[in-house]
């Protein structure tokens, strides 16, 4: 079949629909038919049933099976309508299907014949039996009549009798718990005597209503006297005992128990309760009090808190647990009530606590009192927990951080005693009389034993203070001592305010009055001035980190850095060493200016020698050089003269000698000094004396020979000078020149500065006649 | 405006004309021992910006101080070494080892000639050849008392009483006769061990004229020129020698002193054991401290770092606060200085470092005339004339 065909199909509609039809209509109709052959045989009209086909009308008279068939009719229609031949096939047919039925209808009743005689049978027996029953029946209800007259006639007789024994068995009940009642007051007496107090309260609570109720009745109320006497009694018992409180806290809760059933009022329990309480926990806090005593506490800080810890705390929470045991019912006004109790004694207690913490405040051993302090805590935990409200713990842990916020200050002034305890050694060390050759190594060996004796001292205090946030220490976990102690407390509070200090310390020296040079040995100055510059390169950040890292810092406020503490300490350190150099500047300027200002330099003679003093100014100069070699570096010095040896650097100054001074020294051009040393400053460099210093040995020395020979040329322009006394000054300040240029970072400077003093005495002579160069060196070499 | 000599003879001393107040005038004296020493009279011509020069001849000596007379234009008074060594130089050393070896240093008031007393704009180019001579009055005779270390004038005075110090004495004189005769009216003396010399003094203008100030070593001393007591000291006023001193003008009991700590100090004489205020801007000794005549604010220093700075010490002026408050206002004003802290107190602060000079200046001075003006002096002979910045001037006056 092609597709086009298959797709066609569908459209004819009615094909495959029509098939079952057929069955389906043929399928009523076989039913109908039978149905209508048992109907037939109930004797139900075609007519009932329902949905009958059209075709087929029940009351054709026609029909043969119908129940309205007229055989009249019948006949006439088959007569009318069939032709002869049908006629005949009719009436054959017709005898046929009578035929049928005849021998159906026989059949039929052979079959059922002997059940038709069995039935009748049974039922005749049925008949029989059924008269018997009647009569067995009548026999019962005459027999149940008399069973009935007779029971009725024993429950007349029984009936007054039940009514007497019922009203007996409750007279019975009723005398029972008289006779209890009566017996009350010495059971009650029994029980009070034998202590079994329980049993008593029992007793009264059962009665009590009783009592209560019949209480208008003479009898009853003489035994509800008597056993309110003996319950009062009872209860002054029990108060008594519970007074006593010897029997310890169980028994009095006991107490406490059966007096509340015995309906005395709580609240008055609660107060009674917290008073004896009270009592014992003074008691146990007299005792710690007499433990603190006036004189030197004889237990130390552990063995205190240890002792306050089970006496008093333990006692507490006892007296709480029981209280909130007992009280449970009492609701927030007893739970406040105790809070508040808690609160009261607590402070006492930590009063005390507080007062033995201060004893130990001077102490030095911090693991002990971080030990007593742990103790001490963690005792408070636990009636912390149970307390809430009284704030115990929170209290504990405040004086726990306020103890340790002392015992950084602690550490903190010890770390200053330390420092200056090490600088009085230095003063000391430096003071002592020693051998000249000694007191070289000596510097530098007070230097490091200042710096080493001052960070062994730093990590002591850090160890110690260390203990606070160790890991098996209670309180280590709160966040005071995870944040706030370590950032602000240990870095900031005690090693950033101790360098602070120190510093400071320090710069005070600058300070002093004793600016003539006395106070402060100078020696110290730049031990100082160093101990602050190796702080500022090494030492803060080592300080530093190892605090950052034994203390975790976690706290985010925020700290001072280390390039702020070290631009302090380098700037403490620049300061000393500044006033170093102007300390020891005018020593050498005071000895210039004495040698100028006592001199009469109009009357001098010509000069043989180098003046005492200039040799003093050098040998003074070459101290100081070894004193700040000791301490500081080289430093660098300007090419030119780095590798002039003394000869070489001898030959050279006197051929300039020759050259700038002499034309100037001739009579016949006195401008030309002046002149000249004009148009020389006009292109060297403006000299700042008193400039500040860098951290080298030549920059120190450079700055001190700067500072005495301004003070010498100063000096000699307030005097006036004869021939002689120009050539002594030509003669010493060559001396100088020989000498002094060595230490100096630019020799040009000397070189400057003494021929400026030369022209200015010059200038200051009336009758200005320099010396010869050549004898100038000879004396000088001579000297 | 700087004006170096041209004779470049070196130079310490200088003053304002300090009774003329209407031309700007300065007096500079110079130091030499081998030339005739002179006095110049400088006159700045402020509108035309032009410096006059006019040449006195001192030839008694070189001249270590000189002063003027507040009320006389034309009578100053110097401080000078004699100058034994004029010519043959070499005889008279020889001579002078033998008798006086010693220099003495002396003073002498002097008039100049009347044309050359108020500021005359003739030819300065003719006047310095032309030099003429100053008239002497008379000697302050201090044979007994030792070196002259300077000579200061009675500030509000007559002109007719000059306080003189002589190494350790303070000497009172009396000009008479038109100042052509000097009486030492009293002196008082320092006693103490040691070898005292005063420095420097000033005369304070306040509790109408009676008290001086003096330097000596390291010491601030005032004295009571009626009884020529000391009034008060100040020990260890600084860490070496004091250079110079200075009233404030304007606030009865602040003075200012310098030294060769390099510091200048300010003091209220009547707490003497702390300065008021230090300032340490030189680096070498301050030889010399001024304050502004009408805005004592102002405070000028000359060193020998050769700087002169300007400073602006408005804290501790007779002006805290500016000068906010109306004329009529002042006495009110000086009445309740404390309520008038509320307002916001100004900074002090350097308002200027001039550094013209090459060489050490030993002297700085306000002119006379005009409060915004001043000079300084330094060794080699230069004088420079320099104007407060206009622009902290219009602050200082609006």
């Amino acid at each position: 079949m092609a597709p086009g065909t298959m797709a066609a199909e569908p459209g004819h509609g009615s094909g495959p629909g029509d098939s079952p039809k057929g069955p389906e209509a043929e399928a009523p109709e076989r039913r109908r038919k039978a149905h209508g052959m048992l109907k037939l045989y109930y004797g139900l009209s075609e007519g009932e049933a329902a949905g009958r086909p059209a075709g087929t009308d029940p009351l054709d008279p026609t029909d043969l099976n119908g129940a309205h068939f007229d055989p009249e009719v019948y006949l006439d229609k088959l007569r009318r309508e069939c032709p002869l031949a049908q006629l005949m096939d009719s009436e054959t047919d017709m005898v046929r299907q009578i035929r049928a039925l005849d021998s159906d209808m026989q059949t039929l009743v052979y079959e059922n014949y002997n059940k038709f005689i069995s039935a009748t049978d049974t039922i005749r027996k049925m008949k029989n039996d059924f008269r018997k029953m009647e009569d067995e029946m009548d026999r019962l209800a005459t027999n149940m009549a008399v069973i009935t007259d007779f029971s009725a006639r024993i429950s007349a007789t029984l009936q007054d009798r039940h009514e007497r024994i019922t009203k007996l068995a409750g007279v019975h009940a009723l005398l029972r718990k008289l006779q209890f009642l009566f017996e009350l007051p010495s059971r009650l007496t029994k029980c009070v005597e034998l202590g079994a107090y329980g049993q008593a309260v029992r007793y009264q609570g059962r009665a009590q209503a009783v009592l209560q109720q019949y209480q208008h009745l003479p009898s009853f109320r003489a035994i509800q006297d008597d056993c309110q006497v003996i319950t009062a009694r009872l209860v002054q018992q029990l108060r008594q005992r519970f007074r006593e409180g010897g029997s310890g806290a169980p028994e009095q809760a006991e107490c406490v128990e059966l007096l509340l059933a015995l309906g005395e009022p709580a609240e008055e329990l609660c107060e009674e309760f917290l008073a004896h309480a009270r009592g014992r926990l003074e008691e146990e806090l007299r005792s710690l009090e007499a433990e603190l005593g006036p004189s030197p506490p004889a237990p130390d800080v552990l063995e205190f808190t240890d002792h306050g810890g089970s006496g008093f705390v333990g006692g507490l929470c006892q007296v709480a647990a029981a209280y909130q045991e007992l009280f449970a019912a009492q609701g927030p006004a007893g739970a406040e009530k105790l809070a508040a109790f808690a609160r009261e004694l607590g402070g006492c207690y930590f009063a005390l606590v507080e007062r033995r913490l201060a004893q130990e405040q001077g102490g030095g051993d911090n693991s002990l009192l971080v030990r007593a302090l742990d103790r001490f805590h963690r005792r408070l935990r636990a009636p912390g927990a149970l307390l809430a409200a009284a704030g115990l713990a929170e209290a504990a842990t405040e004086i726990v951080e306020r103890v340790a916020r002392e015992r950084l200050g602690y550490h903190l002034q010890g770390l200053r005693a330390a420092f200056l305890g090490c600088l009085t050694d230095v003063r000391q060390a430096l003071a002592a009389p020693r051998l000249a050759g000694k007191e070289g190594p000596g510097l530098a060996e007070l230097l490091a034993n200042v710096a080493s004796s001052i960070l062994s001292h730093i990590k002591a205090s850090l160890a110690a203070v260390h203990l606070f946030t160790a890991k098996e220490v209670s309180f280590s976990n709160k966040p005071y001592f995870r944040g706030e102690f370590c950032s602000q407390g240990v870095r900031e509070g005690l090693i950033v305010s101790f360098i602070r200090s120190m510093c400071q310390t320090a710069q005070s020296f600058c300070d002093s009055p004793g600016e003539k040079g006395g106070a402060t040995p100078p020696a110290l100055l730049l031990l100082l001035s160093r101990l602050c510059l190796d702080y500022e390169t090494a030492t803060i950040s080592y300080i530093l980190t190892l605090t950052d890292e034994q203390f975790l810092v976690q706290d985010q406020s925020p700290v001072t850095p280390v390039s702020t503490l070290c631009a302090e300490a380098r700037e403490t350190a620049r300061r000393l060493l500044t006033h170093y150099v102007k300390v020891q500047g005018l020593v050498i300027s005071q000895m210039l200016r004495k040698s100028v200002e006592t001199r009469d330099w109009l009357s001098t003679l010509e000069p043989r020698n180098v003046r005492a003093v200039m040799k003093r100014v050098v040998e003074d100069t070459t101290a100081i050089d070894v004193q700040v070699g000791l301490l500081y570096e080289e430093g660098v010095r300007k090419a030119q003269s780095s590798d002039s040896s003394k000869r070489t650097f001898s030959v050279y100054s006197s051929s300039r000698q020759q050259g700038r001074y002499a034309p100037s020294y001739t009579p016949s051009a006195p401008m030309d000094t002046n002149l000249l040393s004009n148009i020389q400053k006009l292109f060297s460099e403006r000299i700042d004396v008193f400039s500040p210093v860098e951290f080298n040995k030549v920059s120190v020395l450079t700055g001190i020979i700067k500072i005495s020979l301004k003070t010498l040329l100063e000096c000699v322009r307030l005097r006036t000078f004869g021939r002689f006394g120009l050539q002594q000054v030509q003669v010493d300040c060559h001396f100088l020149q020989l000498y002094l240029w060595r230490f100096v970072a630019d020799e040009e400077l000397v070189h400057l500065l003494l021929d400026e003093v030369v022209a200015s005495a010059a200038l200051r002579c009336p009758d200005p006649v320099p010396m010869e160069p050549s004898v100038v060196e000879v004396i000088c070499e001579r000297g | 405006m700087c004006m170096p000599f041209p004779s470049l003879l070196q130079a310490r001393a200088l003053t304002p004309q300090t009774a003329e107040t209407d031309a700007i005038r300065f007096l500079v004296g110079t130091q030499s021992l081998k030339y005739d020493n002179q006095i110049h009279i400088i006159d700045f011509d402020d509108e035309n910006n032009i410096i006059n020069k006019n040449v006195l001849l001192h030839q008694v000596g070189e001249i270590w101080h000189i002063s003027t007379s507040p009320a006389d234009k034309g009578v100053l008074a110097t401080c000078y070494n004699r100058s034994k060594w004029g010519f043959p130089t070499g005889f008279v050393l020889l001579m002078g080892q033998s008798s006086d070896s010693r220099v003495l240093t002396c003073a002498a008031v002097w008039r100049m000639p009347k044309e050359l007393e108020s500021g005359s704009h003739e030819s300065p180019d003719d006047s310095s050849s032309t030099a003429q001579t100053l008239e002497l009055l008379c000697h302050l005779d201090n044979t007994a008392h030792g070196n002259m270390a300077c000579v200061t004038w009675e500030p509000m005075g007559d002109g007719k009483k000059v306080i003189s110090l002589a190494d350790n004495h303070i000497l009172l004189w009396d000009l008479q006769e038109s100042s052509s005769q000097a009486v030492l009216a009293s002196s008082a003396s320092l006693e103490g061990k040691g070898q005292l010399k005063f420095t420097s003094g000033r005369w304070s203008p306040h509790h109408n004229c009676t008290q001086v100030a003096t330097a000596n070593d390291s010491a601030l001393r005032g004295w009571d020129t009626r009884s020529m007591s000391q009034i008060y000291c100040i020990e260890n006023a600084h860490g070496q020698l004091v250079r110079d001193l200075d009233f404030n003008p304007n606030k009865q009991y602040y003075l200012a002193s310098c030294g060769d700590d390099c510091k200048v100090k300010f003091w209220d004489t009547r707490n003497v054991t702390e300065p008021v205020k230090t300032l340490e801007e030189h680096s070498h000794w301050v030889w010399n401290v001024r304050y502004n005549h009408s805005h004592d604010q102002l405070v000028l220093t000359g060193s020998s770092d050769s700087r002169v700075i300007l400073s602006n010490m408005v804290s501790i002026s007779s002006e805290p606060f500016g000068h906010l408050v109306d004329d009529d206002d002042i006495s009110d004003q000086e009445d309740h200085p404390p309520e008038e802290k509320s307002k916001e107190p100004l900074q002090d602060n350097v308002i200027a470092t001039y550094e013209e000079h090459e060489d050490s200046v030993y002297a700085v001075e306000w002119s006379s005339a005009d409060p915004w003006l001043f000079a300084s002096l330094s060794y080699d002979g230069r004088l420079v004339i320099n104007r407060v910045p206009r622009a902290l001037k219009y602050h200082i006056l609006l």
